[in-house]
């Protein structure tokens, strides 16, 4: 771990400001990521704002029926809460799916957000990397790929995003709020928020620099039945191989988006069109260019697998 | 170097730091507090697990420099040898570990897991998200499995924290 | 004390306190934190530094060149020794990888430095300052591809299982090529991580030339004197305290690197030393269990009868190493006239491939339990059964040779009966409940008993205290507990009344922890202090020592009777004696033995398989404490469940390296893959093992886990994998159309 300088901000348009002017700096919240990745010095910063003070911790009802996430609201808690529990069920069960309660304790909802991939080759600095080290290649291509994506990915990066939540707010169309530097604010539907790898794998989100995530937003509830099936090698404490977020409505429709099989949360909504005639049309559609490994092909089918269990789930 | 005052197992202690200096690192190195276990560093096997204002956490992965003014409890702060915590004398009782390292961070993890239990936190294994939590050895598996145990003691593990929590073994 | 002929009536017959089930006592300080290991021992050594170690980021080739200058001059840098600083260093008699010095790369996550400074973030960010130049060679990273190129080679694990390259009784190929029914596959399973939860640390303190070393390590004398050897300085002016180790599994027998750079590092600092290994780095620059790829042939007549059975295994390693000696227990397991094992050994340049709990019979066991499992459904037997019909109460390639005891046969009744066998539906993928399909799978376990030679001193006191040294090792196994026991039902005192000190090479050497020999050989070791103590005692009491009794703190013979503490005087009372043994262990063939039991559901869309019921029934001779035996069991049956659904260090063949290096990459069991697990000892005395009249239990209750549970999945899904781990991937295309 580098040395660096900290500081506590006292309001999101001052962390941004303290983050525009510092060069190398890094918001800090939960830490659960960071940390990691700083003692191993994949992360660097030379300056920590650490806005776990500002007043971000709130889930509050829109005006219009949706919810409002504070960016500092602990994974536990949005998880618990009763609305969650009640209205965003794929969000409270993915949340849950997800690391250990210790760590839900502290990750907080922007910063499960800003994960980082759990590639391996993106955590042994003596390996190449273009996310770690932009242009010095992908060591993970023709290497150890179990894990990587299957669509989505680019020759520079095969990386996943490892996150759970994201994948059901993919789900609920969530929208991200952030505050820039200047004070301008602007709100990110979360379908724009991740990228996928191309020449830039490094670059892994739509946020500016010292852009500040204030909150989620999430829209009216969507009724329905709503699933995060996660598939994973061990029964807990574990990244997903798949994992299916699901809301499905009586008549067969729905939302569905995959976890583990991309740079991204991956949801394709021209193919949802397919869900009421089945697993097998609809994940075609979904993972319709999906360009596997050896190691990883068996993603392909265990996501039309899961997704069957789920619809089943659904109708029954 | 950077100024913190925690307050663990309720005293204060104030402590100048290099701001890299891990809760974890702070506990062990500093305050020579070496019940809580360092087996990864990284936040993957649990045995640094402490209490933080009563939430249990990964002291690994977070800086002691966050916690100005926290209460943290430690292994140490539950119980001594001779005047043991009921979770520790559960733990011997049940024979809840073998070689000891991954233990204190298991103790504390289950005495906060109760606390979320009682609190309404759902867990992976609550069927019914709506209804409140249950206290069923599947609960109590899937909240205790952010502590690795090499040794494998998790089914006298699951034991004693059921007995712990008021329902027979 | 020479164990040369079977043991008679002795005190531990008594039974007072050994074969109770009681708590450890070292329970109230692993509970409270306040148990030291070997990173945590403040106290021992002023004003220690932190040691961060560099590992080598090529598998094969050589260091060119090495700059320190920024690390050198980083905030609180004390000093840095880098592995051009010196010759290679000479390897530890039981080490097959070098551990230091030197420009030759030989492994991935070799040490190349230890950087030593003021505080540990220091050191840590100083250690990735050193821009290192490397010249990489091209090696032999992939198994399978160097299979064909293995050469026949034999092996003792040095853990009790061994074979010769290639050993042949009868005529198996004729035998096999007659059998009306046969089995003829080939399995494989990966390299496994012992993954201990407290990574390889040490402390060093030199004072002049004398080195003392505060570590984590199973075999204190070996460590010892292969530290001195490494280090090139005699080994009385070593000395190792490990009193607490964060776990072992086989990890730890040996010298690793920790020491010798906590060693150097302090040298060069002149001042204490402590380092720990890196999570990241324990994978690579530590041992493993080696991957192995088995071939298993099989014959039989038609009512079950094995006619002919061959176990080859091949297995790789470094230059000079050993094979895997996966094919041992078939030597011993089952009947059959015509038998062939072999064992072959392929060169790769991967990391040192060593001994893990139970090593060659874990793996083989994984192997041979399925193929039993094959072999029955072909024999349209029940696999509880055809087991049964093969059992030998002889060592089959010696058949005067008989087992001490052996109640497999008893092992496998009583667990069908206690698990509901005969509800297992014998056709596989009946049994749907919901999503699940559930199945039964059974499989022999097997291990074999070795004594070693164990020594110990124990010390009575005026006040009737007995203190036991030893430098056994307790790794969780529970030795600081039965090791009191031992003691107290020797001299008659209440477990409290004796103090055991463990892990110091200054105390007399142990049998230490391995090979499942560790409760039976260091409690015999005590019980042969013991008896001289006793001698001594009733000698200054003026009793005829073989009439006196040593019960609830007196000495009593005939109508006299002395409080036990007043033998001590005001100096004490201390004995010494190592227990040593004879040709019992040629005469007889010592083993133990258990029948596996488990359950398992399978996920029908998805394929993931959760353990439901596990039971162990094992017969190991006397359980010392029942309480920390079935400890033992429990976890090892744990690490089978790791071992067949999830376990596997992934090879990157290119670069030759273990890739998933850390906890959350090398998937190890969690609480919530464990289910309720039950285990039972039967009845079982064996006075041709030591005084103790016990055997081991600690690996038995690994091996044949990982094939029960295959079996139990073959059981639910009519699937029948090979290749462990057991995962997902490997079943999902095999698996029912889901709607």
């Amino acid at each position: 771990m580098k040395p660096f300088t900290y500081e506590r901000a006292r309001s999101p348009a001052e962390a941004a400001a303290a983050a525009a002017r510092q060069p190398g700096a890094k918001f800090i919240a939960g830490g659960t990521n960071l940390l990691d990745l700083m003692k191993l010095q994949i992360e660097a910063p030379a300056h920590l704002i650490d806005v776990n003070g500002l007043a971000l911790d709130k889930i509050e009802p829109m005006p219009e029926g949706g919810l409002r996430i504070g960016a500092l609201v602990r994974n536990t808690d949005l998880a618990a809460d009763q609305r969650v529990r009640r209205d965003y069920g794929v969000l409270s069960r993915a949340l849950l799916a997800g690391a250990s309660g210790q760590l839900r304790n502290k990750a907080t909802t922007a910063g499960n957000l800003l994960q980082r991939t759990r590639c391996p080759y993106f955590y042994d600095t003596a390996q190449p990397c273009n996310k770690r080290q932009p242009g010095s290649g992908c060591s993970a291509i023709g290497g150890v790929t179990r894990q990587h994506a299957v669509i989505g990915s680019s020759e520079a990066c095969i990386a996943t995003h490892p996150s759970d939540m994201a994948i059901a707010m993919r789900a609920l169309d969530a929208v991200v709020e952030t505050v820039k530097a200047d004070g301008a604010t602007r709100r990110i539907p979360i379908a724009e928020f991740h990228r996928l790898p191309g020449e830039t794998p490094h670059i892994e989100t739509s946020l500016e620099a010292g852009e500040f995530i204030t909150a989620v937003t999430l829209s009216p509830p969507l009724g329905g039945r709503q699933f995060y099936r996660k598939v994973r090698d061990r029964a807990s404490y574990a990244f997903a191989l798949v994992s299916v977020a699901a809301v499905m409505q009586r008549d067969g429709t729905g939302r569905v988006a995959l976890g583990g099989v991309a740079h991204k949360p991956w949801r394709v909504e021209a193919a949802e069109a397919e869900l009421p005639r089945g697993a097998k049309p609809a994940m075609a559609a979904i993972l319709d260019g999906a360009r596997p490994t050896d190691d990883n092909a068996f993603k392909v089918t265990l996501a039309e697998r899961t997704l069957a269990s789920v619809l089943a789930e659904a109708r029954g | 170097m950077s100024k913190v005052s925690l307050r663990v197992n309720g005293e204060v202690r104030n402590l100048e730091l290099d701001t890299r200096t891990t809760l974890l690192d702070a506990l062990r190195e500093h305050l020579q507090l070496t019940g809580s276990k360092k087996g990864c560093d990284h936040g993957q096997c649990g045995a640094c697990t402490v209490m933080v204002e009563g939430r249990r956490i990964y002291s690994c992965l977070t800086l002691a420099v966050m916690h100005e003014g926290d209460a943290v409890t430690t292994i140490e702060g539950l119980g001594q040898p001779g005047n043991l915590h009921p979770m520790q004398a559960a733990f011997v009782k049940h024979d809840g570990y073998q070689c000891g390292y991954c233990t204190p961070g298991q103790i504390c993890a289950s005495v906060a897991m109760l606390e979320e239990i009682k609190a309404g936190v759902p867990s992976h294994a609550t069927a019914d998200l709506t209804a409140p939590s249950q206290l069923t050895a599947e609960e109590i598996r899937e909240r205790m499995s952010g502590n690795i145990c090499r040794c494998g003691a998790y089914s006298n593990i699951v034991d004693a924290i059921t007995e712990v929590a008021g329902r027979p073994a | 004390m020479k164990f040369d002929t079977p043991a008679t009536n002795n005190p531990i017959d008594q039974l007072k306190i050994v074969g109770k089930p009681v708590d450890r006592i070292d329970g109230p300080r692993k509970t409270t934190g306040t148990a030291p290991y070997a990173y945590e021992r403040h106290d021992v050594a002023p004003n220690q530094a932190y040691g961060y170690v560099l590992g080598s980021g090529i598998a094969k080739g050589r260091v060119t060149a090495m700059d320190t200058a920024a690390a050198r001059a980083a905030p609180g840098v004390v000093a840095i020794v880098t592995t051009l600083d010196m010759p290679r260093l000479e390897k530890g008699a039981m080490n097959t990888a070098w551990l230091f010095g030197g420009p030759d790369i030989q492994h991935y996550h070799q040490v190349i430095a230890v950087v030593v400074a003021e505080t540990f973030e220091q050191a840590r960010d100083a250690t990735a300052m050193i821009r290192v130049s490397y010249a990489r060679e091209p090696g032999r990273f992939d198994l399978a591809a160097e299979a064909p190129n293995a050469q026949l080679a034999a092996a003792d694990s040095g853990e009790g299982s061994g074979a010769a390259h290639e050993e042949r009784t009868g005529d198996f190929e004729g035998a096999f090529a007659q059998a009306p029914v046969t089995l003829d596959a080939t399995y494989t399973t990966p390299d496994e991580s012992h993954a201990m939860m407290e990574p390889h640390s040490s402390i060093a303190a030199w004072e002049g030339d004398k080195l003392t070393v505060w570590t984590s390590n199973q075999m204190i004398a070996w460590g010892k004197r292969d530290l001195a050897k490494t280090l090139g300085i005699p080994a009385e002016n070593v000395r190792l305290d490990s009193p607490y180790v964060g776990g072992g599994f086989g990890g730890k027998l040996f010298l690793r690197a920790d020491a010798v750079l906590a060693a150097l590092g302090a040298r060069a600092a002149r001042r204490p030393v402590k380092l720990a290994l890196t999570r990241p780095l324990v994978a690579n620059n530590t041992t493993h269990r080696p991957a192995t790829i088995q071939r298993v042939r099989i014959g039989a007549e038609r009512d079950g009868r094995i006619t002919a059975i061959a176990h080859e295994s091949t297995s790789g390693d470094l230059p000079d190493g050993k094979p895997e000696t996966a094919v041992s227990q078939t030597k011993l397991l089952y009947a059959g006239a015509n038998r062939l094992t072999a064992m072959r050994l392929a060169v790769l340049d991967l990391p040192e491939g060593n001994a893990m709990r139970a090593p060659g019979e874990a793996p083989g066991l994984m192997v041979i339990e399925i193929a039993m499992d094959e072999m029955a459904e072909k024999l349209g037997m029940d696999p509880v059964e055809f087991r049964i019909v093969n059992d030998t109460q002889v060592d089959p390639e010696h058949p005067q040779r008989p087992f001490s005891q052996r109640q497999l046969i008893q092992c496998l009744r009583q667990g069908a009966e206690r698990f509901g066998w005969s509800r297992r539906n014998a056709t596989p993928g009946r049994r749907r409940e919901g999503n699940w399909l559930v199945g039964m799978g059974v499989a022999a376990g097997f291990r074999n008993n070795l004594v070693m030679k164990s020594g110990a001193r124990v010390r009575l006191d005026g006040s009737g205290g007995v203190t036991v040294e030893t430098d056994m090792t307790d790794i969780g196994t529970g030795s600081y507990t039965v090791i009191a026991q031992t003691a107290a039902e020797m001299m008659g005192v209440a477990l409290e009344k004796v103090t055991v000190r463990l892990g110091d090479s200054s105390f007399p050497v142990s049998a230490g922890s391995g090979g499942q020999w560790g409760g039976n050989s260091s409690t015999a070791g005590v019980y042969a202090a013991c008896v001289k103590l006793r001698e001594a005692v009733a000698q200054r009491l003026g009793f005829n020592s073989a009439e006196a009794e040593f019960t609830d703190g007196q000495v009593r013979a005939g109508n006299r009777s002395a409080p036990l503490g007043q033998a001590a005087g005001a100096d004490g009372l201390v004995a010494e004696d190592h227990i040593e043994y004879g040709d019992l262990g040629e005469r007889f063939q010592q083993s133990t033995f258990a029948g596996h039991f488990v359950e398992v559901a399978v996920d029908v869309a998805t394929g993931e398989t959760r353990v439901r019921r596990m039971l162990a029934v094992c017969a190991a001779g006397r359980i010392l404490n029942p309480k920390s035996a079935r400890s033992q069991v429990i976890g090892a049956m744990t690490m089978g469940v790791g071992a067949a659904l999830m376990e596997e260090l992934a090879v990157d063949k290119r670069h030759g390296f273990f890739v998933n290096h850390d906890l959350a990459g090398y998937e190890v069991p969690v609480h919530a893959d464990i289910p309720h697990q039950e285990v039972i000892f039967l009845d079982e005395v064996d006075p041709i093992s030591s005084p103790m009249k016990a055997k081991g239990v600690g690996e038995l209750g690994l091996c044949g886990v990982g094939a029960a549970i295959a079996n139990a999945m073959y059981n639910a899904t009519g699937v029948r994998l090979r290749d462990y781990p057991m995962t997902l991937d490997k079943m999902i295309d095999r698996l029912p159309e889901v709607a």
